[in-house]
């Protein structure tokens, strides 16, 4: 108890020192924390180069702070509470690990500003942000079934999370509607990051009879190894246009700027208040490639629609009828999944073999 | 031509000066380092070991933080010197960290939401097994068919990250958490979070473990006849066996004592500064802790001044990174350095430097 | 499943810590515990993508990894054969220094395209129906690591430099009074450990992925260490080793992408699991061979 009134005076010195508000010329303090190094060419990298970017719109009006490779639990608590005591304004926490130590911290420092990317947890201070990857994932997984000859597709997955279970669904239900005879192959790495286990379980599955490869993960090696074998793949997180036109049909990107620069405006104008941010493709926080490589006509048009119907909200990646993996019902004739299911989704939709491994 | 000659006794005065020449020299490289990055040399090095205990905004926070981080890397490094000391290598403290935190949080979770104050020290009993059991697979393994432990302990941690992403993406999940990997939050859970005891210290239960381990280790290495028999292992194993020293009861004893030690760090820290079991809630303490054993040059008292310098460069690292936007791998190499440096340093305090005209043969 | 596929897919996949545990197993067998093995490869991997990228030729990046692991080794070198520093404790420093010094060095060459390093399509060889596909279309550096297994092991087992390797290994003390310089004998050692592992580290940004990302080996060091335990010291058995490890992890994602019915949980532990289970039945047949000086400093006493 006596430690949250420590920090509570010690964020109050601060905030004293400093001047709450930014009137005297005082130019407000942007953290970053990245759980991994900012040249991970994935996830931390996007999120680095999208704070440098909102660097680059606002100047010398705002300072930026960043920390990299920050392990999540009792070590993203104390960076945080480093950073608060630094100064920090605003504090954008990019990995959900940091979830309850963005929460914990930002009990004990009321004035400074959270944004903690794909948790739920919100607080007066907290906002949370995340992008609808599945709606990018129904593109490609359209694609995918477009131009798969062995009626085989594989999906390189890291862990079994709702957000990597969403686009497993997303991708099949669209290959399917490509190509109803499509089957999916899933091989779990568990990691997020090694090159090498990449690229060995994108040969696996070429193996296996597969001829279009997505990868839930984030290094470029499923995409080397397509090209070696002369099948198709996409870029993931980054748009990889170095494979292009071939093996790369297409990229899902994460386009996080936008949203920093909106969300810095919202301090620097004093407007900033605690929002729950689930972006997509409509609103540029999910970002399609090019689409390259030898697509056919029908297929490209049909592609270019879904995605353009998904940023208007005329579709809905999921739509009824759809079945659980068991045969069960999930949603009727056009009826479209709630936020709340789709957060927490646990379950394969109905077609796909395996299993999700727990 | 230099040559260098034992001393009998290890000198008390270089013990006491190498590390500061190591420091002083790790200022210098990385001063250059830091330079060459286009960093403030003179501002980096200050940040990083001294801006933790002293600086007037950060000093009252990261003070007490120096305990945290340090806690748990001690508490493993003296149950590894143990072992070292006897000539057993377990390098897999990082699996049996692991499985301590996994086992004490299942046996905590079980009986969610109790609050009786008996369930805590269940746990900790818990995972002190979880730990010890982990050990005991490489312990039974060596003594029944003579595997190596190196590799045994190894391999076990790649095993025990598979059961953790499991135990936090499935059986452990909590139940409140909307499907997203990880436990239920300890912290929330007062009758089993592992608070700090004092307000403003950093002092845990697992700090306090730490030290106690520290003490522990020194009487049983000191005064302690199975002390005795450890060093004796290690420093001469047939003369141990010829005054009865059952090798096989040291392997046990030696992989068990760490695999406990292990298993408690693992233990307080899920239920204390990390709070939940979650994918990639180890981070790498078990084998940080190889390099603070032999840093404190197996000896309790030095592993307790080598964690708490080894946390003195997390924590500085993050500072400067935070401050003078240094690259994190500058801080690893940095670190990298000062261990270096150290170790090269040492040659003094064990050895007379001799100048000689002639090679002696 | 498509055995001829399996085999080539596994000797690709085992190539890099094969690379790594034999440099280990020399440098072991000399008496010298690396454990910085992890550093090293880390290091000739950017090195060698370096190199690569700027000379537009892989086997040059080949050459300059194997230079850069050599000349990191020799600091381990420097510290545990003349300043007598503590082994274990210098080999970790070794992977700290080695993954900060790659990750400083690599910033630049993030998101480039190494040249590619062609397959060797053996005149006749790799014609030969199952054989052909399943051995012989592999680029030169699985043909480069089988040969130095076999080097390594002729050098050893007939050699008089490799009797004089393993003497020192084995007792550096006798081997001091026999008039052989034992801590000359551990640096060539340590050096060509590290031009291994930088060899293998290479083949991960020049082949495996082909890119150069921080932290890409991802491990592979320590696996490397794990190996050479498991061959006894022995090169066969490090060919066993790193190609049984490599083949149960590329075996359990086939058999993933073939939809069976095994947990996932089990099939991802599984490659340690067998090695720990392999091991145990060798060792159980009461086969060991850790070299007699391993990890002990040598100092000449006057």
């Amino acid at each position: 108890m006596k430690r949250r009134t420590l920090l509570a005076s010690a964020a109050l010195s601060l905030a004293l020192a400093s001047g709450a508000a930014f009137a005297q010329g005082d130019t407000p303090k942007v953290a970053f924390v990245y759980v991994g190094p900012v040249n991970d060419g994935g996830w931390s990298q996007h999120h680095h180069e999208a704070a440098m970017k909102m660097k680059e719109h606002f100047g010398d009006a705002i300072e930026v702070i960043e920390q990299e490779s920050v392990p999540e639990g009792a070590d993203a608590e104390r960076v945080l509470t480093q950073m608060a005591l630094s100064g920090a304004d605003l504090i954008f926490t990019t990995s959900f690990g940091y979830m309850d130590p963005t929460i914990n911290v930002a009990a004990k420092f009321p004035d400074v500003k959270f944004e903690h990317a794909t948790g739920y947890k919100t607080a007066p201070n907290v906002s949370v942000y995340s992008a609808r990857f599945y709606e990018g994932r129904a593109v490609t997984g359209y694609l995918a079934g477009a131009m798969t000859k062995t009626n085989k597709i594989g999906y390189i997955g890291s862990f079994p999370i709702p957000e990597v279970i969403r686009g497993i669904n997303s991708t099949f239900i669209h290959a399917r509607k490509a190509n109803p005879d499509v089957e999916l192959s899933v091989v779990w790495i568990s990691t997020w990051f090694d090159p090498a286990k990449e690229a060995d379980a994108t040969q696996a599955l070429l193996d296996q009879g597969a001829d279009v490869v997505l990868a839930h993960t984030d290094s470029t090696a499923p995409l080397a190894v397509l090209q070696k074998a002369g099948a198709y793949g996409f870029g993931q997180a980054a748009d990889m246009y170095e494979y292009a036109p071939e093996p790369r049909l297409s990229s899902i990107i994460d386009e996080w700027s936008p949203y920093y620069i909106e969300r810095v405006q919202a301090l620097i104008d004093g407007t900033w208040e605690s929002t729950s941010t689930w972006a997509g493709i409509g609103d540029g926080m999910v970002g399609i490639g090019e689409f390259t490589g030898p697509i056919p006509e029908e297929a490209l048009a049909a592609a270019t629609k879904m995605k353009d119907d998904i940023a208007s909200g005329a579709y809905h990646p999921f739509t009824g009828p759809l079945n659980k993996q068991d045969g069960s019902a999930w949603l009727a004739e056009g009826e479209v999944a709630d936020d709340g299911t789709l957060a927490g989704m646990d379950f394969y939709v109905e077609g796909l073999t395996t299993e999700i491994p727990n | 031509m230099i040559r260098l000659e034992r001393r009998l006794e290890p000198s008390r005065l270089w013990t006491v000066l190498t590390p500061l020449l190591a420091v002083a020299l790790t200022m210098l490289a990385g001063g250059l380092m830091f330079a060459l990055l286009g960093k403030p040399p003179l501002e980096a090095i200050r940040t990083i070991f001294w801006d933790p205990l002293f600086h007037p905004q950060f000093a009252s926070y990261s003070r007490p933080q120096l305990l945290v981080k340090a806690g748990p890397l001690i508490l493993i490094a003296i149950g590894l010197s143990v072992g070292f000391r006897a000539g057993i290598w377990n390098i897999g403290a990082e699996g049996q960290y692991i499985m301590g935190a996994v086992c004490g949080a299942a046996v905590g979770l079980a009986f969610y939401p109790s609050d009786s104050a008996l369930l805590f020290p269940l746990m900790v009993v818990a995972g002190g097994l979880g730990g010890w059991a982990w050990a005991m697979i490489p312990a039974l393994l060596k003594t029944r068919f003579g595997t190596n432990e190196i590799l045994v302990s190894l391999m076990l941690v790649y095993v025990a990250q598979n059961i953790l992403a499991s135990a936090s993406s499935s059986w452990l999940r909590s139940p409140e958490g909307m499907g997203f990997p990880g436990s239920r939050n300890f912290k929330q859970w007062p009758a089993v979070h592992n608070a700090e005891l004092l307000p403003e210290t950093g002092m845990h239960w697992g700090v306090v473990a730490a030290l106690i381990a520290v003490i522990a280790a020194y009487v049983l290495l000191a005064r302690h006849i199975q002390g005795f028999n450890i060093r004796l292992t290690g420093e001469a194993p047939r003369a141990a066996r010829f005054a009865g020293v059952s090798p096989a009861r040291i392997i046990v004893l030696c992989l068990g004592i760490s695999g406990t030690l292990a298993g408690l760090a693992g233990l307080f820290e899920v239920t204390g500064p990390a709070g939940q079991v979650t994918i990639d809630f180890n981070s790498g303490y078990g084998f940080t802790a190889i390099i603070v054993a032999f840093l404190g040059r197996l000896h309790p008292v030095g592993i307790l001044l080598a964690g708490l310098l080894m946390a003195l460069t997390y924590i500085g690292g993050e500072l400067a990174q935070l401050m003078l936007g240094l690259p994190g791998a500058s801080i690893q190499l940095f670190q990298g350095m000062l261990l270096f440096f150290l170790l090269a340093t040492d040659v003094f305090t064990n050895y007379r430097i001799r100048l000689s005209r002639r090679e002696v043969a | 499943m498509d055995p001829v596929l399996l085999v080539a897919s596994i000797m690709v996949s085992a190539t890099p810590i094969l690379l790594a545990a034999l440099g280990e197993m020399v440098v072991e067998k000399a008496g010298v515990l690396n454990l910085g093995v992890e550093g090293m490869m880390i290091t000739g991997a950017v090195m060698g993508f370096a190199v690569a990228v700027g000379s537009g030729s892989p086997l040059l990046g080949f050459a300059g990894a194997a230079l850069a692991g050599a000349v990191l080794s020799l600091s381990f070198g420097l510290l545990t054969q003349y300043l007598l520093s503590n082994q274990v404790a210098t080999g970790l420093g070794l992977t700290l220094v080695g993954l900060g010094l790659s990750a400083l060095i690599g910033s630049s060459f993030e998101g480039l395209r190494a040249p590619s390093l062609p397959k060797l399509d053996l005149p006749l060889l790799g014609d030969l129906p199952v054989l052909g596909p399943m051995l012989f279309r592999h680029d030169i550096m699985v043909y480069v690591s089988l040969a130095l297994v076999g080097a390594v092991w002729a050098f050893l087992k007939f050699t008089r430099a490799g009797l004089i390797l393993r003497a020192v290994g084995e007792n550096h003390d006798s081997a001091h009074a026999l008039g052989y310089r034992v801590v000359h004998v551990r640096l060539a050692a340590i050096a060509f450990g590290g031009a291994c592992a930088g060899l293998g580290g290479a083949y991960v940004s020049l082949v495996r992925v082909p890119q150069w990302t921080e932290g890409m080996t991802a491990g592979a060091g320590w696996i490397a260490l794990a190996i050479v335990v498991f061959a006894s010291w022995r090169a066969f058995g490090v060919l066993l080793g790193a190609y049984l490890f490599g083949g149960v992890s590329v075996l359990q994602l086939n058999l993933q992408a073939a939809g069976t019915t095994v947990p996932v949980e089990l099939l991802s532990m599984s490659p340690y699991l067998i090695t720990i289970i392999v091991l145990v039945i060798i060792s159980a047949r009461g086969v060991h061979g850790a070299p007699g000086s391993l990890g002990r400093p040598f100092h000449a006493a006057a």
